[in-house]
């Protein structure tokens, strides 16, 4: 990939990335700022790659110290997204069940526990 | 470069690339969010693997596998925790890691620059500075939210202290950019810099506007990925790295209009004013206050009793404190509801998570739309650092900024108690007339103690 093709991609990758999430819902925002900061964990990838290429010592260092975090926003940034969609998941199903109690007359059980 | 790289990496990446791209897609919409959390994490991992069939892989084996075990449990460890703190605060702290990672990866490829003349370095170092300032940015803000760290004012010291450091960094970025020898020195001076000028950037934010900085950093942990991506020839991290900056720009512009903020109100309001300590204010003279025994007995002998949070509770972490509270209320026979305003906190969805989380049962927490008819047949309401959700003002005030603005009618109740820490005034700074309304209540002091002393009096009620 040389410059310019990095900048094209810089540009539609950019582009794209906005107009994708342009419509998002505020009750999403959390959750999706969660999200996208489980996608940039990829950044794994490029430590692993960059401790490979390290030959000296300072290089190690900073290339272990490279993996490690990267491991840590992957593995984290997933089980903290996980949790915030359970909580909006559960809030949907209860909220639903509620209007359909007040619609329905009649009692509508859902699990949601 | 990387003219070895095999066919099927190259492939695979590209696959990899459009599950994330369209994982983010997905986690926008509410129906396939969980869709689109699977879809990264399959991208994820294709990404991960292609990577470990790159032809360069393979030195230094032991220490990536002793890192990626150290880091993935360290982060399992700390995620699964039962939360006592913001999530928030937890999304902060792994967007600052990744920031740091990709400065690390700028780093090790700044000290190898001799040795690889296809690199152009002013890249290297763009995404040096970027993932510095995230990683210092998140972690001072994740300090706040738990309460760690002041909020520290921009005093003239520290205005020039940013400025100076933002400066040299930008000099020193250009004298690394233009070289082609590595400065181990220089390079750590930079970094040391670009942290500070992080840290120096956040301290000045107000607690409320937090989470918005956070997605600011965020994007920029997505920026220093897209740049490490140029530089390793890694095009998946460059493709998701850019995707997640664009839209965490994105995500903060709504995120700071959700909140009726501008941008530059967030970043540098705390810039040349120094913050005056709300919290020992005298009440206005039209406030009544209550203490904490009467106020149980009030909350004691209620039939029916509504919960407001505002951000209040969420500053002072007081939410398990509140559902105790609500509980020992239940056992005596009161009905408790928790009613949750759709900008309550100033983040959506925040008021619901902290509740969540303390375990309040889902079935006792209500919308707006689904409980303001409601307050009329309410007996008290109970609400916990909240002004400008419940300001009567944005229904009748035309001058008032939060005119229009739809509120919880809790003036309609038969009474209110408010725990409240300063005056009458809000977040907006608009003046309350529902604390000097002859059914409220006041109950001053941080919300967590005071839901506490209400506990401790309802207990000495039997």
């Amino acid at each position: 990939m040389d410059g310019v093709g990095f900048l094209y991609l810089f540009v539609l990758a950019g582009v794209a990335g906005y107009v994708m999430i342009a419509r998002v819902p505020s009750v999403l925002h959390l959750s999706l700022l969660s999200g996208a900061n489980f996608i940039h964990g990829v950044v794994l990838c490029g430590a692993m790659l960059a401790l490979s290429r390290a030959d000296q010592d300072i290089e190690r260092l900073v290339g272990f110290l490279a993996v490690a975090l990267a491991a840590a926003n992957v593995v984290g940034g997933y089980l903290v997204t996980d949790r915030l969609l359970k909580l909006f998941e559960r809030r949907v199903s209860t909220q639903r069940a509620r209007r359909d109690q007040l619609g329905a007359g009649e009692p509508v059980r859902r699990d949601d526990a | 470069m990387n003219h070895s790289l095999p066919l099927a990496v190259e492939l695979a990446w590209f696959f990899a690339a459009l599950l994330l791209l369209f994982g983010l897609r997905n986690l926008s919409i509410p129906s396939r969010a969980r869709n689109g959390l699977y879809l990264a994490a399959a991208g994820m991992v294709i990404a991960v693997l292609a990577g470990l069939a790159h032809p360069e892989l393979g030195a230094n084996l032991v220490m990536m596998i002793v890192a990626l075990l150290i880091g993935g449990s360290l982060a399992w460890w700390h995620a699964r925790r039962p939360a006592t703190s913001s999530v928030a605060a937890s999304i902060a702290i792994y967007s600052g890691l990744g920031g740091g990672a990709a400065a690390a990866i700028a780093t090790v490829t700044l000290l190898q620059i001799g040795e690889r003349p296809e690199v152009l370095p002013l890249v290297a170092v763009l995404g040096g500075f970027a993932g510095s300032v995230s990683l210092a940015g998140s972690l001072v803000a994740a300090l706040r939210l738990h309460g760690r760290l002041e909020r520290r004012s921009g005093t003239v010291q520290r205005q020039v202290a940013y400025l100076a450091s933002g400066v040299s960094v930008l000099l020193l970025g250009v004298l690394l950019s233009a070289s082609t020898t590595a400065h181990p020195i220089l390079l750590l001076l930079f970094l040391c810099l670009s942290l500070t000028f992080g840290v120096l950037m956040t301290l000045p934010v107000a607690v409320v506007d937090l989470p918005v900085a956070i997605s600011i950093f965020n994007a920029l942990s997505g920026l220093a990925v897209a740049l490490d991506g140029f530089v390793l020839g890694n095009t998946v991290m460059t493709v998701a790295g850019t995707v997640v900056f664009a839209a965490g720009l994105l995500l903060t512009r709504l995120m700071a209009r959700s909140a009726n903020r501008r941008l530059g109100e967030i970043m540098y309001s705390g810039f040349g004013v120094a913050f005056e300590d709300r919290t020992m204010d005298r009440p206005p003279d039209d406030v009544s206050l209550i203490d904490a025994d009467d106020a149980a007995v009030a909350l004691a002998y209620a039939r029916r009793i509504v919960v407001v949070p505002g951000f209040g509770m969420a500053t002072s972490q007081a939410q398990h404190k509140l559902r105790e509270l609500t509980q020992l209320l239940e056992e005596r026979g009161v009905e408790t509801a928790f009613a949750i305003h759709p900008v309550a906190g100033r983040m959506p969805g925040h008021m619901d998570v902290l509740l969540a989380e303390a375990g309040v049962p889902y079935d006792r927490i209500y919308d707006l739309a689904d409980i303001n008819e409601e307050f009329d047949k309410v007996d008290r309401v109970l609400v916990v650092g909240a002004s400008d959700i419940v300001n009567p003002a944005a229904r009748t005030d035309p001058d008032s900024p939060l005119y229009e603005l739809p509120i919880l009618d809790v003036d309609k109740s038969d009474g209110v108690i408010a725990l409240h820490r300063g005056t009458g005034t809000g977040y907006s700074g608009a003046e309350n007339p529902l604390f000097s309304a002859p059914g409220t209540r006041v109950l001053q002091g941080d919300a967590r103690q005071s839901v506490q002393d209400l506990i401790t009096a309802l207990k000495e009620l039997d």
